[in-house]
């Protein structure tokens, strides 16, 4: 059966492919975590687990881009990257100001390389 | 600190009305450009991203269908990289709920986890009460899921019309707020190792090992960055 087309058949692909296949794994987090509690070591495990897999898809975005940023080149991704990180470090770590600055200076040297 | 329990629903409204819900309405916004492009519907698009609620997870589920792939074959390549999702539920689900939420509450609550409402809880969540925290967590999942469907929406509408520069700015929107997020929410020496092992580590397993790349990021470099917490501690 094919996915994209009319009537129930796409509304069933999504809900076994996407829901299904995402959902499973959040229900089994749920059962793992019943007998965890807040300060076991195990937790403390789970938990740079998940911060470092957060990290990786952050590099692996940045490096390895996808759609329209792939016209950007690695040393201007990397720019935006200090610049950003440099403002949130100088501005009181402000989320916001740094989010700006770095795209700021994407879209500044992508304008200059045009 | 002790804030009620509906004061703590509307600061996790707020905060999710803040930076981290536009950040993801323009990430979404990207999502329904590029659903449309692969040829699903407006309603087949918006029904994905109500379901799912994982990004990562229908932009592969969308490439699956763009490139014909069978049903089986498309629900392994989306569960794979679903499978991050276990632990970050792990992770969260003890320090949020309370001693007698039940699990079939803990279950829906569930749905929610995805990276940016992770990041957000693992940041505010153990500084509120018990009490509060569920509240919280709703707060933010309430104001953040509608959000991302009608930015899918908004996405598949005007797809076409966002000039390459915008769309490139778009992209680079996600990691931009995790790379922050993940800066802010470090609370002691295993965080900062984390942060740095998966920064390094990621690129190399997905030279390596395209697919299961992030599961074995985080998987080496939370062991090493844990490790490294342990001996500190001991």
């Amino acid at each position: 059966m094919s996915a994209v087309g009319v009537g129930i058949g796409p509304y069933l692909f999504i809900a076994i492919a996407g829901f299904l296949a995402t959902d499973i794994w959040r229900l089994l987090g749920v059962l793992f975590s019943v007998r965890l509690d807040e300060s076991s070591e195990s937790l403390r495990w789970v938990r740079a687990v998940s911060t470092a897999l957060i990290a990786g898809l952050v590099s692996r975005l940045i490096l390895f881009p996808v759609g329209d940023l792939v016209m950007a080149s690695l040393t201007l991704r990397l720019l935006a990257v200090a610049a950003g990180l440099g403002a949130y470090f100088l501005l009181r770590r402000s989320l916001f100001l740094g989010i700006v600055a770095g795209e700021a200076t994407l879209l500044a040297g992508l304008w200059l390389a045009s | 600190m002790s804030v009620g329990r509906r004061r703590a629903a509307m600061l996790g409204a707020r905060r999710g009305a803040g930076v981290p819900g536009m950040v993801l309405f323009a990430s979404f916004v990207g999502f329904g450009a590029f659903a449309r492009a692969a040829g699903l519907d407006f309603w087949q698009t918006v029904y994905m991203t109500f379901t799912v609620f994982a990004l990562p997870g229908q932009v592969v589920l969308v490439d699956q269908i763009d490139s014909g792939a069978t049903l089986l074959a498309a629900a392994i390549a989306v569960t794979i990289t679903a499978v991050r999702l276990m632990p970050m539920t792990v992770s969260i689900l003890p320090v949020l709920r309370g001693a007698r939420t039940p699990l079939w509450q803990q279950m829906l609550m569930s749905h929610f986890v995805a990276a940016t409402v992770w990041i957000e809880s693992m940041r505010r969540i153990p500084e509120l009460d018990r009490a509060d925290r569920v509240p919280y967590y709703l707060g933010l999942a309430c104001v953040l899921w509608p959000l991302t469907v009608c930015a899918t929406g908004v996405g598949h509408l005007i797809a076409g019309e966002v000039p390459a520069d915008i769309s490139a700015a778009l992209l680079l929107l996600t990691p931009f707020y995790f790379l922050f997020s993940l800066i802010a929410a470090i609370r002691e020496r295993m965080d900062l190792a984390a942060v740095i092992g998966g920064f390094a580590l990621g690129p190399v397993f997905h030279l390596f090992l395209p697919g299961f790349d992030l599961l074995w990021t985080g998987l080496v470099a939370g062991t090493i960055a844990w490790a490294v917490g342990r001996r500190r501690r001991a």
